[in-house]
């Protein structure tokens, strides 16, 4: 089970930056836990500057913009 | 990450990317072909209904004909070009050129990063929280966070389309040095223990991201999704805009604007200013009563320094960055910047 956390202070990008996240996982056939990271004290923990990010099992992927479906693919599978 | 998905990536001249280049330069074409269209267009609009084109409401007729192509193609253009220069930057690149400038050079160089660093103000806070725990100065920050909205594609393509690039440029110019000397003047002042208290005990590291690999078509696609975004969220303020522009083309008269407006109101420019700091419009929206009001007489720099006040400072912005500044803090954010651009609105009716 990956532990994923999306940080984002629930603006609609993060919304649906969470929602391509459970999509690809099912997709690919990965089990994810996925959250949202709202609060922006724990946002900045971080140490992004941009928001929606993307945390996989505590290594930061991305930050700022909606992510690239292949790319979400790809850090899945690593 | 697997070697495939690496070579997937790299740029390269693949058939797709001449494609995809190929496209983009026959949609140029296109665009500028149908461009030099658009004053035959909005006569044959005007033509079609039974108003005389001299009339009051045949002028207005033909400005709104006229405009809304000629602003929403300038826009779409101009946001296409820059959602390909962006795609170059990003806010935690921009945080890492500024993290341990000092001020002077730092806030110089904030000011002219926000004007290619992607940036949305939903992410204002986590961006301002990101710089100042990452060792980027307060002045240096605001500098950028003055700099972003304001001096931004939109702006700055509206205004060299609709009113000329010399007014484009000058804009450009006093947007930057507002930036630069608000920034540093509020980095002078030592505001650190202004900001809300949680923000300052906050101690993070920047990340170090993965390298991201864009090819020629990933920026182009950059553009495009820009164009979607901006565009699509901009065109009815775009349309309100024009709308007023065109009804003060064909009815206020000029006389009472030089009067209100013209260079001779010395308090025009301290009244547009604060008429315009909680106005909350977008450069799209405000750009084309810009220049009716230019067109119909109005002194240049009370017309910019109305034009900054209500894209730089805005009631929603102030409440998103209430979550970080203390109220003090705020009231000093807009007294310096506001300031910024009374002198720029009486300096530019000074000089021209």
């Amino acid at each position: 089970m990956k532990d994923i956390k999306v940080l984002g202070p629930g603006c609609a990008r993060c919304t649906t930056t969470a929602e391509m996240v459970q999509k690809e996982a099912d997709k690919l056939g990965i089990p994810v836990k996925v959250e949202k990271v709202t609060d922006y004290a724990a946002i900045a923990g971080y140490g992004i500057a941009s928001t929606p990010g993307i945390v996989i099992d505590g290594k930061v992927v991305h930050a700022g913009g909606l992510p690239k479906s292949e790319d979400l693919a790809r850090w899945l599978a690593a | 990450m697997s070697l495939g998905s690496i070579t997937e990536h790299a740029p390269g001249a693949s058939p797709s990317t001449a494609k995809w280049i190929g496209g983009t330069i026959a949609a140029l074409i296109l665009w500028s072909l149908i461009y030099s269209q658009l004053v035959p267009f909005a006569e044959w609009v005007v033509a079609l209904t039974p108003v005389d084109p001299k009339s009051h409401l045949g002028e207005a007729i033909s400005f709104f004909a006229y405009d809304t192509p000629k602003v929403l193609m300038l826009l779409t253009l101009v946001v296409f070009g820059m959602g390909v220069v962006r795609s170059f930057f990003s806010p935690e690149k921009t945080r890492a050129l500024l993290a341990g400038k000092h001020e002077g050079v730092g806030n110089v160089l904030a000011a002219s990063l926000g004007i290619v660093t992607p940036f949305c103000s939903c992410s204002a806070v986590p961006l301002f929280i990101g710089f100042i725990s990452a060792g980027v100065p307060l002045g240096v920050t605001f500098s950028f966070l003055i700099s972003a909205p304001m001096v931004n594609e939109v702006a700055l393509g509206l205004l060299f389309g609709l009113v000329g690039w010399k007014v484009a440029l000058t804009y450009l110019g006093f947007g930057l040095a507002v930036a630069i000397v608000s920034g540093w003047v509020i980095g002078r002042l030592h505001l650190e223990h202004w900001l809300e208290e949680w923000v300052r005990n906050i101690r993070s590291s920047a990340v170090e991201l993965p390298p991201e690999e864009l090819s020629a078509v990933d920026r182009i696609k950059a553009g495009i999704d820009a164009v979607h975004e901006i565009v699509g969220k901009v065109w009815p303020w775009v349309i309100a805009g024009i709308a007023t522009g065109a009804f003060i083309h064909g009815y206020v008269p000029s006389d009472l604007l030089v009067l209100i407006m013209g260079r001779d109101a010395w308090w025009s420019v301290p009244a547009a200013v604060v008429i315009g700091i909680p106005m909350y419009s977008n450069a799209a929206g405000i750009i084309p009563v810009v220049e009716a009001l230019i067109t119909k007489g109005a002194a240049l720099g009370t017309v910019l320094a109305f034009m900054m006040a209500v894209i730089a400072l805005s009631l929603p912005e102030m409440i998103i960055l209430r979550k970080v500044l203390t109220i003090r803090l705020i009231a000093v954010f807009v007294g310096v910047v506001g300031t910024g651009i009374l002198a720029v609105g009486f300096l530019f009716n000074a000089l021209f």
